[in-house]
């Protein structure tokens, strides 16, 4: 019998072993496929949460646009300089300060939450679509705006960062009165 | 019918922060550093849902729509900046950058 439950543990599971996979992983193109599948896993948790929107915007924005922009970097990158020279030593001797401070982090997170008065459980009903649009367009109206902002200026600087050099030089050069 | 205790939504969500951020602290290739903050921020969301149905509210999904738009930012000019290292240093080694003079 398996129930949302099982559902949601089991995914989580899988949420956690891709995100280390993740971290430790070696060649980079691996690496965002793992990252892929710990979105995905974390999708199927939303849905099971009850937010089914939050999870098709996990799909389609996480696992469609942002790791497809990570693939597409990664491709004019040509890693294997850094894959081969500057690869991590091995041993796992930088690996063990920030693990046991880290662990230590997530006993003490883990003890206060398990100590703490929440009583509470996940309710299953849906909040569809429609409660999340009247409430992005009514009380966070300003929230929406601002994230549009910010949006635009990562658009302007990603623009300005990722040009050629040649180009940069040309604009710096630029005077007002010369010829287009 | 069964359902889910918020408190393990929310060790959920601790673990996966705290992967991402060792991962963070570890990892030199800023490549994998932005993997990192993409799985921290990630965690974020878990907790935010989980709360947000918690108390049967959407304004969980609204907080995770705008975490959301600030990953795509970020992850935009993070990857513009990396080309640009890319470019001028031939590596992404964030050690690399300590040799940076003004």
């Amino acid at each position: 019998m398996i129930t949302i439950n099982t559902l949601f543990y089991l995914s989580g599971l899988l949420a956690i072993v891709a995100s280390i996979k993740v971290v430790t992983g070696k060649q980079t193109i691996h690496a965002l496929l793992y990252l892929v599948v710990s979105l995905l896993a974390v999708a199927v948790c939303f849905y099971l949460m009850g937010a089914p929107f939050a999870a098709g915007l996990e799909v389609i924005v996480y696992a469609g646009a942002i790791l497809v922009l990570f693939v597409f970097a990664v491709m004019m990158f040509g890693l294997a300089q850094d894959e081969h020279l500057h690869a991590p030593k091995h041993g796992a001797g930088q690996w063990l300060g920030p693990i046991f401070l880290s662990v230590l982090l997530l006993l003490v997170l883990i003890i206060a939450i398990s100590n703490s008065e929440i009583q509470q459980v996940l309710i299953p009903k849906v909040i569809d679509a429609k409660d999340v649009g009247i409430l992005l367009y009514g009380p966070y109206l300003l929230a929406v705006e601002i994230a549009s902002f910010l949006l635009l200026a990562g658009l302007v600087s990603g623009y300005h960062y990722a040009k050629p050099r040649q180009a940069m030089q040309s604009d710096d050069n630029f005077q007002v009165g010369d010829e287009i | 019918m069964t359902t889910i205790a918020l408190t393990h939504v929310l060790i959920l969500a601790s673990i996966l922060f705290v992967i991402g951020f060792v991962g963070v602290i570890v990892r030199k290739n800023t490549l994998f550093m932005l993997m990192s903050l993409e799985v921290m921020l990630n965690a974020v969301g878990v907790a935010f849902i989980g709360a947000g149905s918690a108390w049967q509210q959407a304004d969980g999904q609204v907080m995770f729509i705008l975490i959301l738009t600030l990953a795509a930012a970020e992850v935009a000019v993070g990857l513009a900046l990396l080309i640009n290292m890319q470019r001028r240093y031939r590596s992404l080694d964030i050690d690399i950058l300590a040799r940076m003079r003004g």
